[in-house]
């Protein structure tokens, strides 16, 4: 974990993506977006590594993030998704969701679409439609579900001007962040420590599921599904601690793990190696936890040419009767028998790291020192 | 800061008003400038946090590693700055920020002579060395000159080159001019001897090397030797046929006069006064620098102009007045960075005295509280604000407490950091303020969950009393719950406020009716109004709230539990209060009576059945 590079941008930065890779390609990640935040003219841009600088001896691109292209953006930035290669889609403070389209040929971005009030307050004090930031999205082409400070969910579909289904008062509670379970189904968390799931196929306003931590109400501020296993969940909350919760099984965490010292703003399952877990934090720190277990005794099914043998198991969906080695290491629950390996990546402790991104074995992070780091060699 | 003017008013025409927004400091919204406050930000935090493990021979490395990250930082910041003039567009933009790089290149050039005389003290010998590096640092013609003239096809005959070679020897880089006059000696052999000669004076001046271990009595005989022969070259006239080369000479020997000539070529006093040094006195003790300082100050401008800010900052420096260095830095800069960086810097080599200003704070506290509440007017840069006000012992947390207050809260997450950093100073006066401020924001916007979840936050039970007073009137407005999400999942915060409790509590009553479980439901009603934690005005609908169990087939409330009851209709009623309006007291009365009546009656007929159920044998 030598080579991170920062680059001071004169932004804080909120939020920063990966753009991903098209399927079956060979590439590596080479482009990310960020969106800065509390500024007075806000903007989401694009960066690019790789392609500038020389080739070092192990045949990696050398040398700092390049900025691509950049455009203004009314409010902060609250979240940033890639809806496919050419789109981005972002949230912002004043509750309207845009969706940015990246012209390739001339290196620029513009508005290809905007739903502007997704995110209003009504109330009896506040004045009809004052707006209220929309603090979550998460897009799975051509659906984007965004909700924000109001406690509403909105469907959107690309391409339609309104949305296809509005929960009004989903929650009593702010919603912090959202993610797909399956693809009809959503995960929200929210502000008074819950999880809740919500089926789109279902009419009504009702959740179909509510787990939460018995104990103090610590709100949740992310969560993030494992990529491999739909039912594993796991979300940070506002003292820093990690849950892992399985949504099949009762209502409570499988597992609670003390991290870091202040909230915590994002957490990532590694999309290939779901064994890797980050977590970003407002202290100032971002961790690694690798909780790959080595198992040397393995079948010879599972030993091919030399591949990891943990990865290829991972890969396969989960089936009740199967070797030890296919039920997720996260799910255990005994934190003795499975060490997890934890490292801090950033070389110093700077101010609020607020997010970050893994995709195959680079790793992207915003901080509010106003730098971006990036790496390129994450298992190394 | 808003001025507003307003012109003068004529009589027909009302004047149009102009507002003029004022910036409290222009220098913090330049973007390339944002870099330098972040990095040096680092720098500092790093510095503050490896105070207390800075001890003894370490020690000064330390410091001086900190002072050349400083540096470093002002540098890349003017490289950057340096690139965009040239690219920029328009020719007012570029020139001013050709001139924001002139600043940035003259805080590096005092900064260097503070780390060279104030925080790497080098003593007499290493002193010189130190200084031609500063000056070497500072004059980037040289090398691009260098390059130009050894590139062409015949390096002697080019226009600049003895230009060059006059300006190498001033910075003493003799090694390098040797070479340049072996060039010319190749090219015009009728001046090889003199230029062979002259060579070797060069190379065989007296240095000190670092590492070597001559003392400085012993380097300065060498030096009086070196001298001497050439001197004795010099009255030989051995070099009178190339002015040129005779120039040269003079200046190794430290002429002044021909040191002056050279005035375009040295470009300002410290140049001058450092090649002085060199082929003067190259033992120059620190203390002696100031009078050579002030001399060649006043050889160089030779009563033609005044000295500038900078020179007079400089000549400060020389004399070791670090006090007289500051002041004049902040009256001549136009932002509080350099100095609060230095000043914190110079006061951890334990160089400031206590100057006590007269408000009490020392000077170092006093420039890091301007320059932080100068970040804190910038919409973005209070972060780093916060930093520095924490290292400032006496008056910073006070500061800290009066500005974090006053920053605009436009989403959650920006409370949240706030909030993060008061907790972690333990300002509670500060959180109580800012979540009161939150949670009445989300009661107006009708989030009760969100007002909840900051008045447990701030412990305010004051303000989840309001909250659950809201939810309690929905109830008895609308006749159900809403935001049942949160009532039914309230945990431990339920101790926060009685109000809190009994919402808690009383929907759990719900709960247990709807799940048939009449006992529980029954004793949890009971204990509700005996504990007084109801609210007066919900006990008739407590009341009434007995009445489906008091009219259940089976007995559900105890004896003893009906004439607890009974005892607090009683109390219910005789308190009633008076109701003011008339027409509407009437009808409410009357519907109060009814249901006060309807209650009475089953009240007895419970007593009744339960007494019987109690007094029968079991199983009967």
């Amino acid at each position: 974990m030598e080579d991170i590079y920062a680059k001071f941008v004169s932004q804080k930065i909120s939020k920063t993506r990966w753009r991903p890779v098209p399927p079956g390609s060979l590439q590596t990640a080479d482009t990310f977006a960020a969106g800065s935040w509390d500024n007075e003219e806000n903007y989401v841009s694009l960066w690019s590594i790789g392609d500038f600088g020389n080739l070092d001896s192990d045949g990696g691109f050398e040398g700092d993030h390049q900025l691509l292209c950049d455009i203004r953006h009314h409010g902060d930035v609250m979240d940033l998704q890639f809806f496919d290669q050419e789109r981005i889609v972002a949230a912002s403070s004043t509750g309207c969701v845009t969706v940015f389209l990246h012209h390739p040929n001339n290196q620029t971005l513009s508005v290809s679409q905007q739903w502007t009030a997704a995110h209003y307050h009504t109330g009896p004090g506040s004045p009809s439609c004052g707006s209220a930031p929309c603090t979550g999205i998460v897009c799975s082409n051509p659906e984007i579900v965004t909700v924000g400070e109001d406690g509403r969910i909105n469907l959107f579909r690309a391409d339609h001007k309104e949305a296809v289904r509005t929960i009004d008062n989903a929650d009593s509670s702010t919603l912090h962040a959202v993610t797909f379970l399956r693809t009809p189904e959503i995960l929200t968390v929210n502000s008074i420590g819950q999880l809740k799931i919500w089926d789109f196929r279902k009419q009504g306003n009702e959740p179909s599921q509510i787990l939460s931590l018995t104990g103090d109400r610590v709100p949740l501020h992310c969560v993030d599904r494992h990529p491999n296993q739909q039912h594993v969940v796991a979300t940070g909350g506002q003292d820093g601690m990690l849950s892992i919760w399985d949504v099949r099984q009762g209502t409570m965490p499988v597992s609670l793990l003390k991290a870091h010292e202040a909230e915590m703003w994002e957490v990532h399952f590694h999309p290939s190696n779901p064994d890797h877990l980050f977590t970003c934090s407002e202290d100032g720190s971002l961790w690694h936890w690798d909780a790959s277990t080595d198992v040397p005794e393995k079948s010879s099914l599972f030993n091919q040419g030399g591949r990891n043998s943990t990865f290829l198991s991972h890969s396969i969906s989960n089936q009740a009767s199967v070797h030890q080695s296919l039920i997720s290491s996260w799910l255990s629950t005994d934190p003795a028998k499975d060490r997890i390996e934890i490292t801090s990546l950033l070389p110093s402790r700077t101010l609020s790291v607020n997010s970050l991104d893994v995709l195959g074995p680079c790793l992207v992070c915003g901080t509010d020192s106003e730098a971006i780091y990036v790496t390129r060699q994450l298992f190394s | 800061m808003l001025i507003f003017s307003v012109l003068e008013e004529s009589e027909t025409e009302p004047g149009c008003p102009f507002i003029y927004i004022i910036r409290k400091d222009i220098d913090v919204y330049s973007q390339i400038l944002r870099k330098l406050f972040n990095e040096s930000h680092g720098i500092f935090v790093g510095l503050q946090r490896i105070e207390e493990e800075l001890t003894g021979k370490s020690r000064k490395a330390q410091l001086v590693r900190v002072s050349k990250n400083y540096r470093s930082v002002i540098r890349a910041c003017m490289e950057e700055m340096h690139q965009v003039a040239i690219a920029a567009k328009d020719p007012a933009s570029g020139r001013q920020f050709s001139s924001q790089v002139s600043i940035l290149s003259a805080m590096e050039l005092i900064w260097n002579l503070c780390e060279i005389l104030f925080i790497e003290v080098a003593p007499a010998g290493p002193l010189l060395l130190h200084l031609l590096d500063w000056v070497r640092l500072h004059v980037c013609e040289v090398d691009s000159l260098l390059a130009d003239v050894l590139g062409s096809e015949n390096p002697s005959k080019h226009e600049s080159f003895w230009k060059l070679v006059t300006i190498l020897v001033l910075q003493g880089r003799l090694d390098e001019a040797r070479q340049m006059l072996s060039k010319e000696a190749d090219a015009s052999p009728s001046s090889a001897g003199m230029c062979r000669i002259l060579g070797d004076l060069m190379r065989t001046m007296p240095v000190l090397s670092p590492g070597n271990t001559q003392t400085l009595t012993e380097l300065d005989l060498k030096w009086q030797h070196w001298h001497e022969e050439c001197e004795r070259h010099l009255q030989d006239s051995t070099f009178a046929a190339s002015p040129h080369l005779e120039s040269l000479c003079k200046i190794m020997l430290g002429d002044e006069a021909a040191l002056l000539e050279q005035k375009e070529l040295l470009n300002n006093w410290y140049h001058f006064l450092v090649t002085r040094l060199l082929y003067s006195h190259p033992t120059v003790k620190p203390i002696d620098l100031h009078l050579y300082a002030q001399s060649s100050l006043d050889l160089f401008l030779g009563g033609e102009s005044s000295p500038e800010p900078l020179d007079s900052i400089l000549l400060a420096a020389f004399e070791f007045d670090v006090h007289q260095v500051i002041k004049e830095c902040s009256i001549a800069l136009s932002n509080w960075w350099f100095v609060a960086h230095l000043t914190d810097l110079l006061d951890h080599c334990k160089l400031l005295q206590s100057h006590n200003l007269y408000f009490g704070s020392n000077m170092r506290e006093f420039l890091l509280l301007e320059y932080a509440s100068g970040l804190f007017a910038h919409h973005s840069l209070w972060q780093l604000g916060v930093d520095y006000f924490d290292y400032c012992p006496e008056l910073g947390r006070v500061s800290l407490e009066l500005h974090i207050e006053r920053i605009p809260l436009s989403t959650e997450q920006k409370a949240l950091k706030v909030l993060r950093i008061c907790e972690q100073r333990q300002m509670t006066e500060q959180v109580r303020s800012i979540c009161k401020i939150l949670a009445m924001s989300a009661v107006r916007n009708n989030r009760l969950g969100s007002a909840l979840s900051w008045s447990i936050r701030a412990r305010d039970a004051a303000f989840a009393t309001l909250v659950s007073d809201r939810f309690l009137k929905d109830y008895c407005e609308r006749g159900s719950f809403s935001d049942l999400d949160l009532i039914d999942n309230l945990g431990p915060a339920m101790m926060l406020s009685d109000r809190l409790t009994f919402l808690g509590k009383y929907r759990e009553f719900h709960r247990f009716y709807g799940e048939k479980r009449l006992t529980d439901a029954a004793s949890l009603l009971l204990s509700l109004m005996t504990s007084q934690i109801a609210p007066r005005s919900f006990w008739v609908i407590l009341l009434i709230d007995a009445l489906p169990l008091l009219e259940e087939k089976e007995v559900v409330f105890s004896a003893e539990q009906t004439y607890e009851l009974m005892r607090c209709l009683e109390d219910f009623a005789s308190r009633r209060p008076v109701w003011r309006e008339p027409g509407v007291q009437r009808i409410q009365e009357d519907v109060e009576n009814t249901k006060l009546e309807m209650l009475r009656l089953a009240l007895a007929r419970n007593l009744g059945r339960a007494i019987i159920k109690e007094g029968s044998l079991e199983g009967s």
